[in-house]
């Protein structure tokens, strides 16, 4: 503890002092911070090596998938993703496609009915506003398991399994609590003088949300997108339940099919579809880590 | 009273403001009607999506019901028959070993790295992405198929323990290890609560830390008494949601044994069983049991949870 202090107030300059003793420090300084720079790159590729290893398997010919554990490839070839792609009845592009259209529907749904929610959680005054905040935060809480059944029979006589509105229209509905919870604390969060100087001007609640409001709340609205679209984007139980029809598979559930379909010469294969479903999230990853990094650490999104 | 004060404001000048009263009134019944409008969404998701089939749960979990026939009340009985069968208490030994090793193993790693990466380390961002990135992937069918290959006869850990001479086992096919998978998977997404770690490390005021050298506190006791305390919330968050969402771990399990919750019912994730129920053997009404004890579950163990927390979370002032 002592010396990453010391690493935190580097090179103090002092023209005096003894050089020596100052050397030796210096020393023993970097010698600490190479060991521990040291260990977490090793502990670093050590979590990420599986990962690496999907990467490089879904482009090495198949034989040497499961006889050659190195990621330094020695032959590489497209004809993994070739024959996943085109595995079945339906190619790869249509369960992309679906999940595209599942996802994105979730995030606008998402986006559209829990900023509302939120604004007047947040910033309305009614009188059944505490119960109704508080049976959001309780709901944040409900597992899901106790509601789908009966969710699933309702679909079900409604003629909508194998469509996407069960997986959609939820959303629209603002099942989602945490976000809503998220977003009242970031309404907060906006100073009240801005939508109380707009209600004085003489616009009501919903030009105020329109114009004041909403347009502040950029930052937890790209947090939302972001992770309703991963979250989505990932998620299995419900796609399993509701999408049995090959036309309308997602990449999840489609993978799921190709696990029970390809023995096991088929690896590089499964890894070549695996490594692209995760595509899209890396993406995101990549271009919005620091909002998902600001994200998870002031809501706890996973 | 109120009607000529009404009166009286239309009739005066305009110069003349409505009484505040009146005015107040007004907006408030305003704000009551558009905060309905505003909210009409989740109103309607409240009933339909979840009150609604909330209160049908409940009612099917007293019935026999597979779907093609109306349901048919049977009373207690579904509950009864869960007390008599081995799956449900295998299930609930599995799941209760998935979250109780897991998740504060889990922790464990998180703060032991968040302690690690907290204090003026270069490069921080890049090793907070890195050891972020699995939560991030998890709970996808991608990283689970990847996890079947890891883990298979001839994956990577028997690969790699065939450098040192040493013969792997068939850790997926072995019902003394495939849960272990399992739990390794969850421990690998540390990420999550390191970063929320992260940040709750952040806000302990570096004089606290000063104050304790200058009177000669070692790194230990640093830690065990201004470190741990002062964390205490954040643990107790984490914690929480670690284990409500460990409890509903589903895709894994479901990937990794074929959607049986094998070998010998290892993995049988208590979801697992409710899947296999409700959606494989329709058996619904059973099913709903089932899930109506994992949400007493969930209840029971967050109200523990937070009433231990009285004797060892410390929320400052």
């Amino acid at each position: 503890m002592a010396e990453s202090t010391m690493t935190a107030t580097e090179h103090p300059p002092t023209s005096t002092g003894r050089l020596g003793q100052r050397a030796s420090m210096t020393q023993r300084r970097r010698r600490s911070s190479i060991l521990r720079h040291g260990g977490l790159i090793l502990f670093g590729i050590f979590m990420l090596y599986p990962l690496i290893w999907m990467a490089v398997s879904a482009f090495k010919p198949g034989h040497l998938v499961l006889t050659d554990p190195s990621i330094i490839p020695t032959e590489l070839t497209l004809e993994n993703f070739r024959l996943g792609w085109e595995v079945g009845e339906y190619t790869f592009l249509v369960f992309f496609a679906n999940s595209t259209i599942v996802a994105l529907s979730c995030v606008a749904g998402n986006l559209i009915a829990c900023s509302l929610t939120a604004y007047a959680l947040a910033r309305l005054e009614f009188r059944a506003r505490k119960v109704y905040f508080a049976i959001v935060l309780v709901s944040v809480m409900l597992p899901m398991h106790v509601t789908i059944i009966p969710q699933y029979i309702i679909f079900a006589n409604l003629d909508l399994v194998n469509t996407f509105v069960p997986l959609i229209l939820p959303k629209f509905l603002a099942t989602d609590a945490f976000f809503i919870f998220l977003m009242v604390q970031f309404i907060r969060g906006i100073p009240r003088e801005l939508d109380q100087a707009a209600w004085i001007d003489g616009s009501g609640p919903f030009r105020t949300f329109w114009y004041i409001v909403l347009p502040l709340m950029r930052p937890a609205l790209i947090t939302t997108a972001i992770f309703t679209f991963i979250w989505t984007w990932n998620d299995f139980f419900g796609q399993l339940i509701y999408l049995t029809d090959n036309a309308v598979y997602t990449v999840p559930v489609a993978l799921n099919a190709l696990v029970d379909s390809t023995s096991n010469q088929g690896v590089g294969t499964l890894m070549a579809m695996s490594l692209l479903s995760l595509a899209p999230i890396l993406c995101f990853f990549a271009f919005a880590q620091k909002y998902l990094i600001k994200g998870i650490s002031t809501t706890g999104l996973k | 009273m109120s009607q000529t004060l009404t009166d009286s404001a239309r009739s005066g000048s305009q110069a003349a403001p409505p009484p505040p009263s009146r005015r107040k009134r007004k907006s408030w019944r305003r704000q009551e009607g558009a905060a309905h409008v505003f909210m009409l969404p989740w109103l309607l998701g409240l009933v339909l999506v979840t009150a609604v089939p909330m209160l049908a749960s409940l009612y099917l979990s007293f019935t026999n019901y597979n779907v093609l026939s109306s349901p048919e009340f049977i009373g207690g009985e579904n509950f009864a028959r869960l007390v008599e069968d081995p799956r449900f208490w295998n299930s609930v030994r599995v799941t209760v070993t998935y979250v109780f090793v897991s998740v504060p193993l889990q922790l464990a790693f998180a703060l032991l790295l968040a302690l690690v990466l907290d204090k003026g380390l270069r490069g921080l961002a890049i090793y907070r992405s890195a050891y972020y990135l699995p939560s991030l992937l998890g709970g996808s069918v991608a990283v689970a198929v990847l996890w079947r290959q890891v883990f298979g006869h001839s994956g990577l850990v028997n690969q790699f323990l065939a450098l040192f001479g040493v013969e792997g086992s068939s850790w997926l096919q072995n019902s003394g290890t495939a849960l272990g998978t399992l739990i390794i998977l969850n421990v690998w997404t540390f990420g999550s609560p390191m970063i929320i770690f992260l940040a709750g490390l952040r806000q302990i005021p570096e004089e606290y830390y000063e104050a304790a050298r200058v009177d000669g506190a070692s790194a230990v006791r640093q830690f065990s008494k201004i470190t741990v305390p002062l964390l205490t919330p954040i643990i107790f968050f984490n914690l929480i949601l670690q284990t409500i969402g460990a409890f509903q771990a589903f895709t894994q399990a479901h990937i990794i044994s074929g959607g049986t919750g094998g070998p010998s019912d290892s993995t049988l994730f208590y979801t697992l069983y409710i899947y296999q129920k409700a959606f494989v053997s329709f058996d619904m009404g059973y099913a709903s049991a089932l899930a109506w004890v994992l949400l007493a579950v969930i209840g029971i163990i967050t109200a523990v949870h937070f009433t231990l927390s009285k004797y060892w979370v410390f929320y400052g002032d």
